[in-house]
C-alpha cells in the first residue's frame, strides 16, 4: 500500500499513504489509554483529570440511533487511540526537524509547510493522524497577540483560557460521540483573537489520517474575544483503505461582544469505493456558541467525502443582536450517507439566523438534511430563514428534509422554503448542444445549484471547491 | 453541406420522420413549414443529437456521418440549434456559460481558449451588434428573462459561436415585432457564403425579414412540396390543406 496506490487512485487523489514509523497507544478504550495519551502531551493534571470524568461519564452513555444512516456496530476495544509519528513525538522545534516524508505528503496535499512556498496568506496547522506537525505564520500572528497553536500546546501554555472555554459549548456529557473525543482527544487547533483584532490572514487546519485501524478524534476551539475577527477553514483527506475509520471531531467556538466567527470545511475524507467497502465515519459535534451582544458565526461547509458524514454545525444564538449562519453543500455519490444539517438556538432578543443548505446527490447515496430552528420564549423579534434545496442525479438515489421547528415567542417568525429537483436532460443537452461535454455540463449545472454557498467560502478555496464538486460527480450521470 | 437521405425517427415506437430528403449548401438559406405534429422540431432534434430518437438513413455533415457523433462533437464541428425554448440554468452566470461554451468548441477545434479580457470584448462587440444591453450577460443564464429575451440571447450565442449550420427552431414564435426584427437583423448580419441556415416556422412573417432560397413544406415526416419564397406568401393565403 504505496506508491501503487497512487497509481490506481484517479477518483480519489488522495488516498496513498505515508510510510512512517508510528507511535501507538495500546488498543482498546480504557483508563490505561487515556493515561497514556494525557501522559505522551505532558498534561497537567487537570486535564487528565477532564479525560476521565469525561470516560466515566462515557460508559453510561449509548451511541445515538436516531440516524438515517445505518452502520456496522463498532468496537471500541479494537481501535487504536493514538498514533503518531516517531519523529513528531519528540517535538519538532522547525520545519528541518520534521520528517522529510511527512512534508512530502502534505507537499502531495497541496498543501506546502516551508517557508519559500507557503499559501499565500494563510496559516496552516497541519495535524497527521493525532498530532500536530506543524503551524506556519506563528511569529507573525504572536506580533498581534494572536494565539495560534496545537491544542496540546494550549494545554500546556495557555492554560487558563483552555480551562475557561474548554467544554463550555460542548459539555463533558453532551452525546456519546462528543463525549468520547473528551476522554480521548489528541489533536487539534487552538485559536485566540485578542479584543478589536482582526485578525490578518486565513488560520487554516489541514487534517490527515494516515495510519490504519485507527480513530482520529481532533479537538478544536476558538474564541473571538470582543470585537475581533476570524475566518478559518479546515480540510481533511484520508487514504484509501478498506477499512471504515472513525473521526470523532470536536469543534467549540466562542463569539463574544461585537466579535465575528467565519469557519469555513472542506471535508473530503476517503468516501469508501464505488461499492461501498471502506471509507470514513465522519461523526464530528461542531458548535459554536454567540455569547456576546452583537457577536456573529458563519459556518460553511462542503462535504464531498467520507462513507458517512453525520454532523450539525450548529449556533447558540446567546447575546442580543447576535447572527448564526449555515451555508452548506452535501454532495453524496455511490454508497455514501450523509445526515447532515445544523441546529440554530435562539436565545437573546433580535437574533437572526439563516440556513442555506444544497444536498446533491447521485448513484445509490443517501442525503439527508436534518436540522432544528428553535426560539425560546425570551428570544423577541428574532428570525429565521431556511432555505433547503435538494438535487437529485439518477434515479437510484435519496434526498431527505427533516426540519425540526420550534417558535415559542409570538414576536418571532420562522421562514423554510424547500426544493428537491432532479437534474434536468434538457439542461444537460443544452449545455451539450452548445459544445460542452457531459461532465463539463455536469459540473457547470451543479456549480451554479451550489452558488450561494461557494460564494460563502474565502476566495482561494472557492476554486478548490468548484473543482472538488466536478470531481466528485464524476461518471454520475450517462 | 448537409445531405440528408431518407431519414427516418421514431420516438417510442411512434414514427415521426418517414423518409425525409434534404441537402443544404453553403451560403444558402432554407426554410422548413408545416403543420403541427409534421416532426420540424423532431428534425432539429434529430441533426444536433437529442437522445431518445431511434433514426435511420444517412445524415453528413461536411462528408461526416453525424450519426456517429455526440451532441457536442456535432455542436464543435459546427452545428449550432436556436432552442424554441431555452432552458434556465440557475446560478450559471450567462457570460460565465458563454465563455465556458465557446473555449469548449475553441478547445475541439485546436484553437486557443479565450481569456475573460479577450472573451469580454467578442461579447460586448456583438450584443451591440443586437442591441442587447450588457446588464443582461451577468444576470443568470435564462433565469427571469422574457420570452424575448431568451431568444435574443439564442441569436447573440449563435454570433458568438460562429457555427456553419445555424438552426432556428420556431425562434420567431411569441416575439413582437421589435424583437422579431432583432432577431432576423443577427441571422442577416451573420449569414454569409460559407454558413448556412435551416430556419424552422410556422409563420410567413419571419420570412418577410429573412429571405429564404428555399422553402420547404413538412407533412407527416416528409418533404411533400418545395419552393422558393413565394411558396411562404402561397401558404400564408391558403394554408397547408392543398399540399397535404
Amino acid at each position: 500500500m504505496k506508491t501503487e496506490d497512487l497509481k490506481n487512485s484517479q477518483e480519489y487523489k488522495y488516498g496513498f499513504t505515508t510510510d512512517v514509523e508510528n507511535i501507538r497507544s495500546p488498543k482498546g478504550l480504557n483508563e490505561e489509554t487515556i493515561k497514556f495519551i494525557s501522559n505522551i502531551k505532558k498534561e497537567p493534571k487537570w486535564m487528565l483529570d477532564w479525560r476521565l470524568k469525561a470516560y466515566n461519564r462515557l460508559k453510561v452513555l449509548k451511541e445515538p440511533d436516531w440516524q438515517k444512516p445505518k452502520y456496522p456496530k463498532i468496537n471500541y476495544q479494537d481501535l487504536y487511540y493514538y498514533s503518531a509519528p516517531k519523529s513528531a513525538s519528540e517535538n519538532p522545534k522547525s520545519l528541518d526537524e520534521i520528517d522529510p516524508k511527512i512534508l512530502e505528503t502534505y507537499k502531495k496535499l497541496g498543501i506546502p509547510l516551508d517557508e519559500q512556498k507557503r499559501l499565500n496568506g494563510i496559516a496552516v496547522d497541519a495535524v497527521f493522524d493525532s498530532v500536530s506537525v506543524a503551524t506556519t505564520f506563528k511569529d507573525e500572528l504572536t506580533k498581534k497577540g494572536i494565539i495560534f497553536c496545537s491544542i496540546s500546546e494550549a494545554i500546556q501554555k495557555h492554560p487558563d483560557l483552555v480551562k475557561k472555554y474548554l467544554g463550555s459549548v460542548i459539555p463533558l456529557s453532551d452525546h456519546y460521540f462528543a463525549t468520547l473525543n473528551s476522554a480521548v482527544f489528541t489533536d487539534g487547533s487552538f485559536v485566540y483573537i485578542p479584543p478589536n483584532t482582526r485578525c490578518p490572514m486565513e488560520l487554516s487546519t489541514y487534517f490527515r489520517i494516515n495510519a490504519s485501524e485507527t480513530g482520529q478524534f481532533e479537538r478544536t476551539l476558538i474564541i473571538a474575544d470582543k470585537g475581533s475577527y476570524v475566518s478559518y477553514l479546515e480540510g481533511c483527506t484520508a487514504p484509501m483503505r478498506d477499512e471504515n475509520q472513525l473521526h470523532a471531531a470536536n469543534v467549540e467556538l466562542v463569539a463574544l461582544d461585537d466579535a465575528e466567527i467565519k469557519y469555513s470545511t472542506v471535508q473530503n475524507w476517503y468516501p469508501g469505493d464505488e461499492n461501498g467497502v471502506g471509507g470514513i465515519y465522519n461523526f464530528v459535534t461542531k458548535r459554536g456558541a454567540c455569547r456576546g451582544k452583537n457577536s456573529k458565526i458563519s459556518w460553511t461547509q462542503v462535504e464531498t467525502g467520507s462513507a458517512i458524514t453525520w454532523k450539525y454545525p450548529s449556533c447558540i444564538l446567546q447575546g442580543d443582536n447576535s447572527v448564526g449562519e449555515f451555508y452548506s453543500i452535501a454532495i453524496t455519490n455511490n454508497h455514501q450517507k450523509a445526515d447532515t444539517g445544523t441546529k440554530m438556538i435562539h436565545l437573546g432578543k433580535n437574533t437572526k439566523s439563516k440556513i442555506i443548505s444544497k444536498g446533491i446527490s447521485a448513484g445509490k447515496a443517501d442525503n439527508m438534511y436534518r436540522g432544528l430552528v428553535e426560539i425560546k420564549n425570551k428570544a423577541s423579534n428574532s428570525r429565521n430563514y431556511t432555505q433547503c434545496d435538494s438535487l437529485l442525479m439518477g434515479n437510484k438515489c435519496g434526498a431527505h428534509t427533516i426540519p425540526y421547528i420550534k417558535n415559542n415567542n409570538s414576536t418571532s417568525t420562522i421562514e423554510h422554503e424547500a426544493t428537491t429537483t432532479k437534474i434536468n436532460e434538457d439542461q444537460l443537452y443544452y449545455c451539450n448542444q452548445r459544445g460542452l461535454d457531459q461532465e463539463e455540463a455536469v459540473s457547470l449545472i451543479v456549480n451554479g445549484f451550489c452558488k450561494e454557498v461557494l460564494q460563502q467560502l474565502p476566495m482561494e478555496f472557492a476554486v478548490e471547491a468548484q473543482k472538488l464538486v466536478a470531481i466528485s460527480l464524476e461518471g454520475s450521470v450517462g | 453541406m448537409l445531405n440528408i437521405k431518407n431519414l427516418e425517427a421514431k420516438v417510442d415506437n411512434k414514427s415521426i420522420l418517414n423518409g425525409l430528403n434534404l441537402d443544404i449548401k453553403p451560403g444558402e438559406v432554407h426554410a422548413i413549414m408545416g403543420p403541427n405534429g409534421s416532426g420540424k422540431s423532431t428534425l432539429a432534434n434529430v441533426l444536433s443529437g437529442k437522445n431518445g430518437y431511434e433514426t435511420r438513413g444517412e445524415i453528413k455533415f461536411n462528408g461526416e456521418n453525424l450519426s456517429e457523433l455526440s451532441t457536442e462533437e456535432r455542436a464543435q464541428k459546427g452545428i449550432f440549434l436556436a432552442f424554441q425554448y431555452p432552458l434556465e440554468i440557475p446560478g450559471v452566470n450567462t457570460n460565465v456559460f458563454l465563455r465556458t461554451s465557446l473555449n469548449s468548441i475553441r478547445k475541439a477545434r485546436n484553437e486557443k481558449e479565450l481569456d475573460t479580457l479577450s472573451f469580454l470584448k467578442i461579447v460586448k462587440e456583438k450584443s451591440s451588434e443586437l442591441g442587447i444591453d450588457e446588464k443582461f450577460l451577468s444576470r443568470q443564464l435564462n433565469v427571469g428573462f422574457s420570452g424575448g429575451e431568451k431568444k435574443k440571447n439564442e441569436i447573440l450565442q449563435m454570433k458568438i459561436l460562429q457555427p456553419k449550420l445555424s438552426i432556428l427552431d420556431e425562434t420567431d414564435s411569441g416575439l413582437d415585432i421589435d424583437a422579431l426584427r432583432i432577431v432576423a437583423d443577427g441571422v442577416n448580419s451573420y449569414k454569409n457564403k460559407e454558413n448556412a441556415f435551416l430556419i424552422i416556422t410556422h409563420y410567413q412573417r419571419l420570412l418577410d425579414y429573412i429571405k429564404p432560397d428555399f422553402i420547404h413544406v413538412l407533412s407527416k415526416g416528409k418533404i411533400v412540396k418545395t419552393g422558393n419564397a413565394e411558396l411562404g406568401v402561397e401558404l400564408e393565403k391558403t394554408g397547408y390543406a392543398n399540399f397535404i
